[in-house]
């Protein structure tokens, strides 16, 4: 039977000839993207000055399906690519997508870095607790006890709390969401893209196929109801406090939001100077 | 405009050559023997409205200098040995997705942390071919802080000609080397710029060449272009399984620069019109090996030096063709044996010999007129 091909209210966000995607059924990437693609509606963001940088993995790939200028680069180092974008071209609102693996395990330093220096840029990490396109290897997000292709016995290392890593660095937006909380999590998106300096939103998001059947949660849908029973919105928190283990609570929300000037405004200022 | 005269160690003269061939982004790491022009750029960039920035370490240089060219700027970073080592994989990026830019490796006695603070001139191979995958690049080798000045802006210009990582490859002698520098006057001296797309958004292809090269939109011009790094077709888009589109990408990749290697030929010759005999070297070996030809000369020897300015791609055919009316070839190079398998490649194994130094100190005249007569002599 042939099923005629209609179009999707958010096909002018994406480059509709690469769908169908790759990401699995159940993932939460779908849902993640389909959140960010309705921040950016209800924002007045010129597409034209959108610039989407990722760097490997399932998350990774979010660049190559949004109709911008995308950039899809090297293993961990989405954000210091980010960091030369958005500093050559000022007028380029830069959005870094990528998961927990890529941004805090191979590309931990450079995270860490630019979040100090309060780059202009908004992050936006999904994270499902595991490398799932390599087949669901351990993390610096597994929870202790999870088990991964490569922690048989369940995981003995101690994981981040990324947003802790985020606030301690400097980050002057902090928020977590699970893929569960659609609209809370478009909220964060919008607020994030319309800060100034560097933004930080978590999204924790299932993977049936490479963690949940290994974690006693097989399919999507039973990692959304457990997100439906075990989270808690703390918002203003301090993010030390919402540490994610096995079988807890998971604890949602906005912990920060200041303000700090941002490294760009300080070289631009400082050409300024240079220059007279 | 009139030209000026200035007295530059090569790091700095490397640093002007930047700014006058229009690099507006610097992103670097500290490393001796290198941070003269992290220095230099630091102070100077802001004076042209351009950008500085120390990152965290090599790796996020390099990605930050690719960010930065697709973000319009011309981009440079410099490094040495350990750094160069760490910024490979974001060379070969810039190699897949055809970023210019410019990377110098002032390099140092290697392998591993080696000697810091002495001359090396052993990452030649690692310039070629120190990332994954088969892929050209462009490498230039300066003798002198004058050629580090020149041989920088040719190095912008090629990577914007031919959209590929150019390697300026010097050495810590001629970084730290004083001499003088003539910056000519700014009417003379040739800048060359990116080529833009010449057609509206909806029918521009990324990666479609006519002569190998693509046209480069960048970002915020309207083009939505998908930069990848994985196997992608001429619209830029990913083709992972596919090994027709890999097989056209990568002989293009790869063929920009060899198909185009007698225009990116750059040889000094000196004494070879009756040479028999001919030394051929690059960066500061050239200069002792220049002072040895001249006392061997005075001396009745028929022996001439080949200077490689332009190292990759290699001049296999230049070197093949001299094969028939030079006896004996002594390639003189502060390694133990890099530039020596090339030419041994193109003129034969009994033809080549070696006159090699592991580091840390450069070639006397005298030790390379030993060798001259040694040869010579056919010894």
């Amino acid at each position: 039977m042939e099923i005629e091909a209609k179009s999707h209210p958010l096909d002018r966000y994406l480059r509709a000839d690469r769908i169908p995607h790759i990401w699995c059924p159940g993932c939460g990437l779908g849902t993640v993207l389909n959140c960010f693609l309705h921040a950016l509606e209800e924002t007045d963001i010129d597409l034209k000055n959108l610039a989407v940088v990722s760097g490997i993995g399932c998350t990774g790939r979010v660049a190559g399906y949004i109709n911008v200028d995308s950039y899809h680069t090297t293993h961990g180092r989405a954000v210091p690519f980010a960091t030369g974008l958005k500093l050559a071209n000022p007028k380029l609102k830069v959005v870094v997508f990528s998961g927990d693996g890529d941004l805090f395990a191979i590309g931990g330093n450079h995270f860490i870095h630019a979040a100090r220096r309060n780059i202009d840029m908004t992050v936006i990490c999904v994270n499902n607790y595991n490398y799932g396109m390599t087949g669901g290897q351990l993390g610096p997000t597994t929870p202790l006890e999870a088990r991964a292709t490569t922690a048989p016995y369940g995981n003995i290392e101690h994981p981040f709390n990324l947003c802790h890593v985020a606030a301690a660095s400097g980050a002057v937006y902090v928020a977590r969401w699970t893929s569960l909380h659609v609209r809370r999590l478009k909220e964060s998106m919008k607020e994030a893209l319309n800060k100034k300096g560097f933004s930080f939103v978590e999204i924790i998001a299932p993977c049936p196929t490479a963690f949940g059947r290994r974690n006693k949660e097989p399919t999507g849908l039973e990692t959304l109801k457990y997100y439906k029973e075990h989270s808690v919105i703390k918002h203003g928190i301090d993010p030390a406090e919402a540490d994610i283990e096995m079988g807890g609570d998971i604890v949602v929300g906005k912990f920060v939001d200041i303000e700090k000037p941002t490294f760009d405004e300080a070289v631009h200022e400082l050409i300024k100077k240079a220059r007279k | 405009m009139k030209k000026q005269i200035k007295f530059y160690s090569g790091n700095i003269a490397a640093a002007e050559g930047a700014l006058v061939a229009g690099c507006r982004f610097f992103a670097g790491y500290p490393i001796t023997p290198s941070s003269e022009i992290a220095e230099h750029m630091a102070l100077r960039l802001p004076q042209v409205g351009g950008v500085f920035i120390q990152m965290e370490d090599e790796l996020a240089s390099m990605a930050a200098i690719l960010g930065a060219s697709w973000g319009g700027a011309k981009s440079m970073t410099a490094t040495s040995g350990p750094g160069f080592s760490l910024m490979q994989e974001n060379i070969g990026l810039g190699a897949m997705t055809e970023t210019p830019c410019v990377v110098i490796n002032v390099q140092r006695a290697g392998p591993s942390t080696g000697m810091p603070t002495l001359v090396g001139q052993a990452d030649v191979m690692q310039a070629r071919w120190g990332s994954h995958g088969d892929y050209e690049i462009i490498a230039l080798s300066p003798f002198s802080p004058q050629e580090c000045f020149d041989l920088t802006i040719k190095a912008f210009n090629l990577a914007e000609e031919y959209r590929v990582p150019v390697i300026v490859l010097m050495d810590e002698s001629v970084g730290h080397m004083f001499e003088k520098v003539v910056i000519p006057p700014k009417d003379k001296i040739k800048i060359v710029e990116r080529k833009k797309p010449t057609v509206p958004p909806e029918k521009y292809m990324a990666y479609k060449a006519e002569d190998f090269v693509p046209e480069m939109a960048c970002a915020g011009e309207g083009y939505n272009v998908h930069v990848t790094g994985l196997t992608h077709d001429e619209k830029g888009y990913p083709q992972a399984t596919d090994p027709e589109v890999q097989d056209r990408l990568v002989r293009r990749l790869c063929d920009k620069i060899r198909k185009n290697e007698k225009k990116l030929r750059d040889i000094e010759e000196y004494e070879m019109d009756d040479a028999e005999i001919a030394i051929v070297s690059f960066g500061i070996s050239a200069r002792s090996s220049k002072a040895a030809v001249r006392f061997a000369r005075q001396h009745g020897y028929k022996v001439g030096l080949i200077r490689l300015k332009t190292i990759w791609p290699f001049p296999d055919e230049y070197f093949e063709k001299l094969a028939d009316e030079i006896k004996k070839f002594v390639v003189v190079e502060i390694n133990y044996g890099q530039i020596k398998l090339e030419v041994e490649r193109n003129v034969g194994r009994e033809k080549t010999h070696l006159l090699p130094k592991m580091g840390g100190e450069i070639h006397k005249p005298e030790e390379i007129y030993r060798k001259i007569k040694e040869v010579y002599n056919g010894n």
